[in-house]
């Protein structure tokens, strides 16, 4: 299986990174690469062998429910000093209407 | 003309009832200062890592149990991939492949009729943040202002199969579901606060035709009311465009409950492409069996088993079984009464719960666990209508000085003000040769044949006791006199 270039454009667009037509070749081919590697990997017998959702063989350790937070208001004029632009305590993006 | 069957599938999200947010230590209470409740991880500054709040899990596992579903043993988060401001990773943490809840079944209730609403599914997911968009200050001629409070906080999202057939049924699945989440205490099911919402997916296919027709997903219906009104006008106007020749598009519509209409919502041509993929911050979730058992255990017992105790134990009609069963608060209220009064009372607590009461609460917008008047004063009240000590009619009295704080206990109340019953045949029979020497009118119409007469001899002897007099023994005891 390999990919089409048009299909690169769109995976690119759905993560809203910007390719040129150079880059977008580039790509292209990088990710046929990768195709082939998983290609060369599909020989392997993997029946009965149940799909692995994390790269470690671990379970989830969970946190109790309990507000570990204190004076957020600090905490927010803190993060709102980097933010381009805020005001009453939110942050300014451009106008999103659906 | 043809005959059009309505189908339609819910998607509701309901926003588990944790201290803490699904992923981060920040507090989910509602309606704070903006941004408050939005530590680093909420507003995915780099470098953060999410861990999972097993307050949520516990909640997710609960609902599975509670609708007969299979807990799964392995359970995996993925990214779902969009870019919206409110939503500042780029991403939302939610399961796709491998939910907590599979399968499930919910009975619901239309009319007369009961019928079984199956369950696809339920996942754990993040809440996004608010977007707001007007109301501040000059700025939001060209911008949105974020709010990031709500990010993160733990939703149970709940699917069900396409099993309705009219609004009616939609909506009495999504009131089942309002019940039984609250029961069992994972949500707070307040629908002006955004804690339980509906997505409702319609479509309409001939009667007779084997595949569904193209559906239209209503989104964000936050009252039952809007629910039923927004199906029934996609319904009618899904068959009013099929029948003049026009095809339905799979599209995601609003309903303004202002104009009464649903209309679709500008959507991107890839707005559905979400490349959901596990979340490598996230280790998958593995839930033993130990685990499941001990939930179980904590359960209260569920509205189902409840109503058929009700029938069977209290001789409980099967409406009122269910009114009293409408909320966990509202049961126990009955049962404590019940307790109080004995079980020979049971059917009366019925009544004094769900007339008498609830009229006196709904009168004065308050809920059960409001009431003034506590389950045991109540009880203790309904037990000496029981036992003769006072009537219906007095006991109503009683219940004033009880709601309004006047008295400690029906007994207490009913010794103070002197309302016991006079049953005492001696003095009801004084009183009764008074009333008939004082009346010779009214008993001459009765040996006349007027049945009326007597009532109103009646009415006198109520009266003169200010309506402690035992009616039935007054009764008796005229007809004797007048025989």
């Amino acid at each position: 299986m390999s990919l089409t270039l048009e299909q690169v454009r769109r995976v690119a667009h759905l993560a809203r990174i910007e390719i040129s037509d150079v880059e977008a070749h580039r790509t292209l081919g990088h990710l046929n690469e990768i195709f082939a590697l998983i290609e060369e990997m599909q020989a392997v017998d993997t029946q009965g062998i149940g799909p692995m959702a994390h790269a470690q063989d671990v379970a989830q350790r969970l946190r109790a429910d309990l507000v570990t937070e204190s004076d957020q208001l600090a905490q927010r004029a803190a993060f709102q000093a980097i933010a381009p632009e805020t005001e009453g305590g939110l942050y300014l993006v451009p106008k999103v209407i659906e | 003309m043809k005959q059009w069957e309505v189908v339609i599938g819910i998607e509701t999200h309901a926003q588990l009832s944790t201290q803490a947010k699904i992923f981060s230590g920040s507090s989910t209470a509602f309606g704070s200062a903006p941004n408050v409740q939005a530590n680093a991880v909420d507003i995915a500054l780099p470098g953060v890592l999410p861990v999972l709040n097993k307050g949520a899990v516990v909640c997710a596992i609960r609902f599975g149990l509670a609708v007969g579903a299979e807990i799964a043993r392995h359970s995996v988060f993925a990214r779902k991939n969009y870019f919206y401001p409110d939503l500042p990773k780029g991403y939302q943490i939610s399961q796709y492949e491998w939910p907590v809840v599979l399968g499930g079944q919910l009975a619901i209730q239309v009319g007369e009729s009961e019928k079984t609403v199956s369950l696809t599914r339920a996942h754990l997911e993040e809440d996004a943040g608010k977007s707001l968009h007007e109301g501040l200050g000059p700025h939001f001629r060209e911008c949105s202002g974020i709010d990031l409070n709500r990010a993160g906080t733990p939703l149970l999202e709940i699917v069900t199969e396409p099993d309705m057939r009219s609004s009616a049924e939609a909506v009495a699945y999504a009131r089942a579901l309002h019940a039984l989440v609250r029961w069992i205490g994972i949500c707070d099911g307040n629908m002006q606060e955004g804690s339980f919402r509906c997505d409702a997916n319609v479509s309409v296919r001939p009667v007779g035709q084997p595949h569904f027709g193209t559906r239209r997903e209503i989104k964000n219906l936050n009252s039952f009311r809007f629910m039923q009104q927004a199906i029934d006008y996609e319904v009618q106007w899904q068959i009013a465009t099929l029948e003049d020749g026009g095809s339905i598009e799979q599209a995601t519509v609003l309903f303004d409950p202002v104009s009464g209409e649903t209309r679709a919502m500008r959507s991107k041509e890839d707005a559905h492409d979400y490349r959901y993929f596990p979340d490598p911050d996230l280790l998958p979730l593995a839930i033993d069996r130990s685990w499941v058992e001990q939930i179980r255990a904590q359960l209260p017992e569920l509205p189902t088993a409840k109503r058929e105790r009700l029938i069977a134990d209290y001789g409980l009609s099967a409406y009122d079984a269910r009114v009293l069963t409408s909320s966990l608060e509202l049961v126990g209220y009955y049962e404590a009464t019940v307790a109080t009064a004995g079980q020979a009372n049971a059917k009366s607590c019925a009544n004094w719960v769900m007339v008498d009461l609830a009229a006196r609460l709904n009168k004065e917008d308050r809920e059960i666990g409001e009431s003034p008047v506590s389950a045991e004063q109540l009880g203790g009240l309904i037990a000496r209508i029981g036992d003769g000590t006072i009537s219906t009619n007095i006991a109503r009295k009683v219940f004033d000085f009880l709601w309004n704080g006047e008295g400690s206990s029906a007994d207490e109340i009913i010794a103070r003000q002197g309302l016991q019953q006079i049953s005492d045949s001696s003095s009801l029979e004084m009183l009764l040769d008074e009333l008939l020497a004082a009346n010779p009118a009214m008993v001459a119409e009765f040996r006349a044949g007027k049945e009326k007469a007597f009532n109103a001899l009646i009415g006198q002897v109520m009266k003169a006791t200010r309506g402690q007099a035992n009616p039935q023994r007054v009764s008796d005891l005229l007809r004797k006199k007048l025989g």
